[in-house]
């Protein structure tokens, strides 16, 4: 039947057609061309942000950054303390938030299938993940602070509210790609059932968990707006938890803004090594533990 | 199909049927005798980490409503139509930052949204297989950069540039043509609402396309190979085929990127002007709820009404963004499950 149609067309009708195929290619390669533009385009805007540091940043890299204490502007002073308190922050953060992630995430895959309190925990796990940190800062600060004044605990807990989810998330998406006949082989050898979770799962899914850990701390090592109400931050230095504590976003946050040459470069050092931290973590994350699929 | 699941060496396929029953009896039998004590705490502790996360969004809500109750009682709903911010005869309002949130992110949105497709379109249907995950995860690396930096670099960068490069021309360019001179208008000094939108737009990119690039992952490749097999072209497949069967999900991806843009603090702060009025147009500066409860908590005493109606704006954003994320969570669901 084709045949036959194909041969009685009229020249006008094969012209038409010419005339329509040309179209469709055109708009197809003006699609294409569009959407390579559009990735360059982002692709333009990370590397303007790594090369705004490496060009604003590297000039004030020095020993004293990291060994002298921050000081008034003109004082010559460093960001040991601010280092100091994101380090600590960080990982006492991580360390709260990580344990209650990883159950959660092992409540989510292996014990709440299906069930209500399973999808209604996974929901709001979900929506926590991506609520914006400044109201975790406001939630700490009402629950803690208030009335009982800036601590470095305090910043660490809104850190830990933030590692919860990232944790959890990666946690079940891990658990849920280890196959059944692992868990089936412990449970036949006599294992219980937390046993084979803990000794079974845990060591399969052990790459997975630790991804979602180190993005996790990654992201916290960055954040600003909740550290602002309740660690408030510190000139002096002080490692005691329950005094304000200082830390590089808050750090860089109050020098950026000032009219101090030397604060303002020690807010571009500080930048550059927060981001270039936070990107290897990434990156290690992303690229190294990449789960096996 | 199913036939050789039965005859596969490792024997999953049949196995996997039964599982939840096997596992059920078996744990339960064994229990009794040695595991039973150490199941149960461990059930318990995995349920009350679940519970406790329940608790924790019951917490902030009722945490921020107790802390906003004084200003909501002082000002009643007028405080979210109300748009003044004066400290000194203690009035407040929300007005002009709910409504500087609502402009930035929308606005943030347009500029995003059709980036964020073009690069999703990219790395599923056009980039060369060996490129794709460098520059998926490269995309990705833009959503791990800090807030904050982008604050820096959208105030010593962006801003310069826009106020040398983009405003004076828009200015120009839209004079005299009719609404659009309006809403491009402004003082061209590189901040204000349209500065913060662009920043905002960068940092909700990766966030988007990420999710467009996983829903364009889940559409069946039968359906595409029909019609490539009929002579579509690659942006066919892509409009017909591809964006109908993942709309849904589409549309909850767009949602995930309001969310985190109405939400953004730093990098706002930095460009946005700060300032307390409505401005017409989008060269104008302004505030979001999140910028000016930055910038003000730190002059707020203990108890005071202004600090109550920081946390009442706390409140706001917290009801706004949880709105749009569960709509987004919700059309996400279908095409996962």
């Amino acid at each position: 039947m084709s045949a036959t149609t194909m041969s009685g067309f009229p020249a006008r009708d094969l012209r038409v057609a010419g005339q329509l195929s040309r179209s469709r290619k055109r708009r197809n390669r003006v699609a294409k061309v569009l959407c390579v533009v559009a990735t360059i385009i982002a692709l333009g805007f990370l590397a303007s942000i790594i090369f705004t540091l490496l060009r604003l940043g590297i000039g004030g890299l020095s020993l004293t950054v990291f060994t002298t204490v921050t000081k008034p502007a003109g004082g010559n002073g460093g960001l040991l303390n601010p280092i100091a308190g994101s380090l600590i922050q960080t990982a006492i953060g991580a360390l709260i938030g990580t344990p209650v992630g990883i159950l959660v995430g092992t409540y989510l895959a292996e014990y709440a299938r299906g069930s209500l309190l399973g999808n209604a925990v996974r929901f709001v796990s979900d929506v926590l993940l991506s609520a914006p940190s400044i109201l975790i800062g406001l939630f700490v600060y009402a629950l803690l602070v208030n009335g009982r004044g800036y601590s470095g605990i305090a910043g660490s807990l809104s850190l830990a509210v933030i590692v919860i989810p990232i944790v959890v998330r990666t946690t079940e998406d891990m658990l849920r790609l280890i196959p059944i006949s692992l868990r089936e082989a412990a449970v036949a050898l006599g294992a219980p059932k937390w046993k084979a979770i803990v000794l079974i799962c845990y060591r399969a899914a052990l790459d997975g968990i630790a991804t979602g850990v180190l993005l996790a701390v990654a992201r916290i090592a960055g954040e600003t707006a909740p550290l602002l109400f309740t660690s408030l931050g510190n000139d002096n230095w002080s490692l005691s938890l329950d005094k304000p504590m200082s830390s590089l976003p808050l750090a860089i946050y109050k020098y950026a803004g000032s009219p101090a040459d030397d604060w303002v470069q020690l807010a571009w050092v500080g930048a550059m090594l927060i981001t270039f931290g936070v990107l290897t973590l990434n990156i290690i994350a992303r690229v190294a533990l990449r789960p096996r699929r | 199909m199913a036939a050789a699941g039965f005859y596969r060496p490792d024997g999953t396929e049949p196995n996997a049927v039964s599982q939840s029953a096997t596992t059920g009896t078996a744990s339960a039998q064994l229990g009794r005798s040695r595991g039973s004590l150490g199941d149960k705490l461990f059930a318990g502790a995995a349920t009350t980490s679940g519970v406790l996360v329940l608790v924790l969004l019951g917490a902030i809500i009722v945490s921020l409503f107790i802390g906003a109750w004084p200003a909501f009682r002082a000002f009643g709903l007028a405080f979210v139509t109300t748009a003044d911010w004066d400290p000194v005869q203690n009035v407040f309002g929300a007005a002009v930052s709910v409504y500087g949130t609502i402009i930035t992110s929308v606005t943030a949105l347009l500029l995003a949204v059709p980036l964020a497709f073009g690069i999703a379109f990219y790395l599923t249907e056009i980039a060369p297989p060996l490129v794709r995950r460098p520059i998926g995860t490269a995309i990705e690396l833009l959503a791990a950069v800090p807030s904050i930096i982008y604050g820096m670099w959208g105030f010593f960068v962006i801003v310069p540039f826009m106020a040398d490069y983009v405003q004076p021309h828009v200015i120009d360019a839209f004079d005299g043509v009719p609404v659009l001179q309006d809403v491009f208008a402004g003082p061209p000094f590189g901040t204000g609402l349209f500065t913060a939108a662009l920043i905002l737009a960068v940092m909700v990119i990766p966030f988007i396309a990420a999710t467009m690039r996983d829903v364009f992952m889940t559409v069946p490749a039968v359906y595409k190979e029909s019609a490539y097999g009929v002579g579509c072209t690659t942006w066919e497949v892509m409009r017909s085929v591809v964006f109908p069967y993942t709309r849904a999900s589409v549309v909850g991806g767009v949602m995930l990127g309001l969310g985190r843009a109405l939400g953004e603090t730093m990098a706002v702060t930095f460009v946005i002007g700060n300032s307390n009025r409505i401005s017409g147009n989008l060269f104008g500066s302004g505030n979001t709820i999140a910028s000016l409860v930055a910038l003000e908590f730190g002059e707020s005493e203990a108890g005071s009404l202004k600090l109550s109606s920081l946390l009442a704006l706390g409140f706001i954003l917290f009801v706004i963004s949880f709105i749009v994320l569960a709509i987004s969570r919700l059309l996400l669901r279908q095409v996962k499950a």
